[in-house]
Formats: C-alpha cells, sequence, structure tokens
C-alpha cells in the first residue's frame, strides 16, 4: 500500500518534470533573450557610428526582434516556475499581461520593418522605441540574480 | 548599612536618570537653525530641475501608476512596504494645504537634510534623508523653488501602518543616533573634482546607497559593505553589487556605465529591468557630465 503510494508520487514528480522539461527552460530562454539582445546591438552600433548605416542589416535586426519575441511566451508553460531564476514568478500571475508586454515588441518591430528606418537618426529613434519595450517587460517580469 | 545601601541605589538611579536624560536629549530632533536656511536668494529653476532628477522624488512621490507628465504631480499614495510595516507616502505638490505649498525653506530644507518634519517629529528614513543629508544648501533652495512649479494635488495620503513599536515617532530618535551619517561613505582611490562630483550624485542626491547596499536588521547600512548589493525587498533576485569587485560591472567600462545610464543597455545589450528602470529613467535627463561623474565614482570605491 504504502509502497503503491510512494510509487505513484514518484510517477507524478517524473510526469510534472517530463511537462515542465517540453519548452521553458532556462537555456532556451536565454537564447530567445541572447538573440534579441544581439540584434539590438548591431543597430545600437549603427547609432554609435561604430558600423555604417546599411538597409540590410536594419531589416535583419529588426526581423529578428519581431519573430524571436513572438515566440518568448511560449517558453513560460505553467509548472515551469522554477526553471530559471531570472523569471519572476509574476510571470505566471500576471500571464496577460506578460504577452501583452512581448506583442507589444513584436508589433513595434513590424511597424518598423513596414517604414524601415532610412537613416541613423532614424535607427536612434527605433533604438529608443524598442529599448522602452525591453524596459517594460524587464522592469516587471525580469531578476537579476547576480 | 541600611543608610548605605540606599545611598548607592539612589545614586544609581541619578546616573539611570541623568543617562536617560542625556540619551533623550541625544535622540531630540535636531533640525539646522533659520540662519542656516536664509539669504539664498531667488532660486536657479534649471538647477532646481537637475536636482530633481537626480533626487528621483517622482518614484516615490508620483501617484501610483501615472505616466508621462502626470508623474510631475507628487501626490503620493504609493504604498511602500517594508520589514516594519506599510508606508504611504506623503503628498508633496504646492498644495498648500494637502502638500508643502505653505512650508518655509527651513522646514523644507530641515526635513530634506535632518529627518525632522514641520512640526519638529522625526521622519522615516523610509524617506532617504539619511543620503540627502549631504545636499548643499544651494540645491535645497533650487530643489524646493522647482518643487513649487509644478501642479498642485489635494490627495491626502492615508496614514503608514506600522505596529508598534515602529509607530512610535519619537524612537526614531534612536535610530538617528545610531545610523544618521552625513560623511563620506567610503574610501576613494582617485580624487578631484569629477570624482567629487560624482560622490555627491550617488551618497547624496541619487541615494544609491538606500538599494544597492545591504542592511542590518536594523534597518542601518552595513559597514563597509557600501555598494556591494543586498537582497530584493521587493522579494526574489537581488539588487547586484555595483563596486568594481562585481562579476558584472567590475567588467564594465567608465564609458559602459555611463551608457548604461543614459539608455539602459548593458555591454551585452541586456536591457535594464525592476526598480532600476525609473532610476535609469531619472540619470538619462541629467546632463552627461553628472553621468560620466557617477562612473568615476563607481571606479574609486574599494571592490567588493
Ligand atoms: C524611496 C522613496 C522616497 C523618495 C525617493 C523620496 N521620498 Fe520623500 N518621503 C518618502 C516617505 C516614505 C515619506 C514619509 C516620511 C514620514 O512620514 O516620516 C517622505 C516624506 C517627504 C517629505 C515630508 C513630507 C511631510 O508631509 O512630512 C518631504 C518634504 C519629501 N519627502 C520630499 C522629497 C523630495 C523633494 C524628494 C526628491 C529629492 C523625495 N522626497 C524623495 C519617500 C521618498
Ligand atoms: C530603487 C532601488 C535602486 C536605486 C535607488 C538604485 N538602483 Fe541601481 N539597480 C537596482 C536594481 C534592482 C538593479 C538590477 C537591474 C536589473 O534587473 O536589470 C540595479 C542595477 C544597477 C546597475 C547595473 C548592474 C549590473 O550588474 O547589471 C548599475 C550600474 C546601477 N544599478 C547603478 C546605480 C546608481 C549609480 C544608482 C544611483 C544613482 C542606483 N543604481 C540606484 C536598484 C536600484
Ligand atoms: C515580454 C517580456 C520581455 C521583453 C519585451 C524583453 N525581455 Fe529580455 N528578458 C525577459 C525575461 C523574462 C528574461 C529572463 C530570462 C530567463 O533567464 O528566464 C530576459 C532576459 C534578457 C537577457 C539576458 C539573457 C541571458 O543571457 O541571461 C537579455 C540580453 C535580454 N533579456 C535582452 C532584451 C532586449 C534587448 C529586449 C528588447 C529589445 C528585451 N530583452 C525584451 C523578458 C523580456
Amino acid at each position: 500500500m504504502r509502497f503503491r503510494l510512494i510509487a505513484t508520487a514518484a510517477l507524478a514528480a517524473a510526469l510534472g518534470v517530463g511537462t515542465a522539461l517540453a519548452a521553458g527552460t532556462k537555456d532556451e530562454r536565454e537564447a530567445i533573450m541572447k538573440k534579441i539582445g544581439g540584434a539590438m546591438g548591431q543597430l545600437v552600433a549603427i547609432t554609435k557610428d561604430e558600423k555604417p548605416y546599411d538597409a540590410a542589416v536594419v531589416k535583419t535586426a529588426l526581423t529578428t526582434i519581431a519573430e524571436s519575441v513572438k515566440a518568448f511566451p511560449d517558453q513560460f508553460p505553467p509548472g515551469s516556475e522554477k526553471n530559471s531564476p531570472a523569471a519572476s514568478p509574476k510571470i505566471w500571475e500576471n500571464m496577460d499581461d506578460f504577452k501583452a508586454k512581448a506583442d507589444k515588441l513584436h508589433a513595434d518591430a513590424e511597424g518598423l520593418l513596414a517604414q524601415l528606418p532610412a537613416d541613423k537618426a532614424g535607427v536612434g529613434a527605433a533604438v529608443k522605441a524598442l529599448g522602452a519595450d525591453c524596459g517594460a517587460c524587464h522592469q516587471a517580469y525580469r531578476l537579476k540574480v547576480d | 548599612m541600611a543608610g548605605k545601601r540606599t545611598r548607592i541605589l539612589l545614586s544609581l538611579a541619578g546616573i539611570a536618570v541623568v543617562g536617560a536624560a542625556a540619551l533623550f536629549y541625544l535622540t531630540l530632533p535636531a533640525p539646522l537653525p533659520e540662519a542656516h536656511w536664509a539669504g539664498l536668494g531667488e532660486p536657479d529653476m534649471a538647477n532646481g530641475e537637475r536636482v530633481f532628477w537626480a533626487g528621483g522624488c517622482v518614484s516615490c512621490h508620483a501617484a501610483p501608476g501615472s505616466e508621462g507628465d502626470a508623474k510631475k504631480v507628487l501626490a503620493g499614495g504609493l504604498a511602500l512596504k517594508s520589514p516594519f510595516g506599510t508606508f504611504h507616502v506623503p503628498n508633496i505638490s504646492p498644495d498648500p494645504k494637502a502638500g508643502i505649498g505653505g512650508w518655509t525653506l527651513a522646514q523644507f530644507g530641515n526635513a530634506m537634510t535632518r529627518g525632522v518634519g514641520p512640526g519638529g517629529e522625526h521622519l522615516y528614513p523610509s524617506f532617504p534623508y539619511n543620503s540627502y543629508a549631504r545636499m548643499t544648501p544651494k540645491d535645497v533652495n533650487d530643489l524646493f523653488g522647482f518643487l513649487k512649479t509644478l501642479p498642485a494635488s489635494a490627495n491626502v495620503a492615508p496614514p503608514h501602518e506600522l505596529p508598534f513599536p515602529f509607530n512610535q515617532r519619537i524612537a526614531l530618535g534612536g535610530w538617528k543616533l545610531l545610523f544618521f551619517n552625513d560623511g563620506p561613505r567610503a574610501p576613494l582611490s582617485a580624487s578631484g573634482d569629477q570624482v567629487k562630483r560624482g560622490q555627491y550624485l550617488v551618497e547624496g542626491l541619487g541615494h544609491c546607497g538606500e538599494c544597492h547596499t545591504p542592511r542590518n536588521p536594523l534597518g542601518g547600512f552595513q559597514s563597509g559593505r557600501w555598494l556591494a548589493g543586498a537582497p530584493n525587498p521587493e522579494g526574489q533576485g537581488r539588487i547586484p553589487d555595483i563596486t568594481p569587485g562585481s562579476k558584472s560591472i567590475g567588467q564594465w567600462s567608465e564609458a559602459d556605465i555611463v551608457t548604461y545610464l543614459e539608455t539602459g543597455f548593458t555591454p551585452e545589450f541586456d536591457s535594464v529591468g525592476g526598480s532600476m528602470v525609473e532610476v535609469q529613467q531619472n540619470m538619462a535627463r541629467l546632463p552627461a557630465e553628472d553621468r560620466e561623474a557617477i562612473a568615476a565614482y563607481l571606479k574609486a570605491i574599494p571592490a567588493l
């Protein structure tokens, strides 16, 4: 009897871990954000005159941001609360708002793709607008762990 | 025999009374005299605005949830949770009744730099006067002038929700005796005007230590741990170490720190988060030379 209970509990635990592993590991989350960060870096390099303005680079960077952030909320399914310490538990308490903040970045990047920034000043304005979206989500949902 | 014992007891009681009186005296609110605040002349509004952003008053005194220009209405009402209870931030808009419109410069200056309210009472250090204590009288005068140009609000914040003994303002005298300090926070490895300006901004107006320095159980700063990082008072996560010993910003150049304060991006293009977002937005409004001074100072403090 007692053995069966323990076995069931172990099975349930295994299943629980199983679903958590399906999506939303620390590595997957970080990989998406690193891609977004890298794309942002290419835009900032243009605003700092480290790289010349290049429409193709700007387009690729904005596309990377728009596509990556779209899939980001899928990395936070129920049961994955403990997978990475940098993800605040508030994400699961306010999932709709978290998704809305991802959608906002997606929509702003799409909007910029539709009207591609045409010079360095345009890229500067784009960096500011997108940066505010990063900050809004990190303010509420990203934790520093040192 | 009995006489001698009585004498001893009496003199012990005497010592206790003198001790208590001394303690009482030492812990009385200690405002600066009126003369300290006299003769400062017309406030310089441009400098007042610079002091306002450096001091980050909006982060606590704006109505919760307000955005854009509405943030300049310092109506109060934000609930600040702490281990000692919940504080409700007061209205400091120019409303003569609900705000500080009726205050004199001396009353305002003594609140900012001595933690003494207009009725002569101790203020709670959840208002970071233990940092603002470093403000020059000129900056206080300019800030007061600038605050009067902001919109008035009639909002009255609820009273603080603090259990005994924390609801006794008089007990704050003991806290001040132990922890109130307007001197330098840490030895510096560099000198010169730029680092000094940075010290004024970080230790004083910017009150960076209020979040980045760990505290003891009584809420005072742990000694020798200046800006070494602390638990996040809002729950999980940590407020990072920002000394040259940090695994993160210890590797950043001064220019990297300046960029972070201006744009919110780290050298890895991570973006600022948590309660630092509002601080960064305030820092972005300062002239570049102030961000550069902060970076120079952060490189000159002891590595922890
Ligand atoms: C970290 C939050 C915080 C920040 C930042 C802050 N304050 Fe406050 N302030 C408070 C709290 C909390 C109180 C209430 C203290 C008390 O009741 O003893 C307060 C009280 C005051 C008072 C006294 C009001 C009264 O009615 O007694 C004044 C004046 C004031 N603040 C001005 C400022 C100014 C100016 C700034 C910016 C330079 C500022 N504060 C920044 C939290 C803050
Ligand atoms: C209200 C609390 C608070 C105050 C006040 C504050 N900080 Fe911060 N600071 C934080 C938090 C929280 C973080 C972590 C940010 C994040 O999650 O991205 C941080 C991060 C930083 C970082 C980046 C460290 C890293 O490793 O990424 C720097 C630099 C910094 N702060 C400097 C300052 C300076 C300079 C001041 C004073 C002008 C200041 N902070 C005042 C809360 C605060
Ligand atoms: C919808 C919310 C959201 C938005 C929008 C967002 N982030 Fe993030 N970001 C997060 C979360 C949550 C984490 C913590 C991920 C984890 O480790 O669990 C994170 C972490 C990061 C990291 C650290 C990754 C690592 O290696 O640990 C970088 C870099 C980053 N974000 C950059 C950005 C940039 C740049 C933007 C804007 C262009 C942005 N983020 C927009 C939520 C967001």
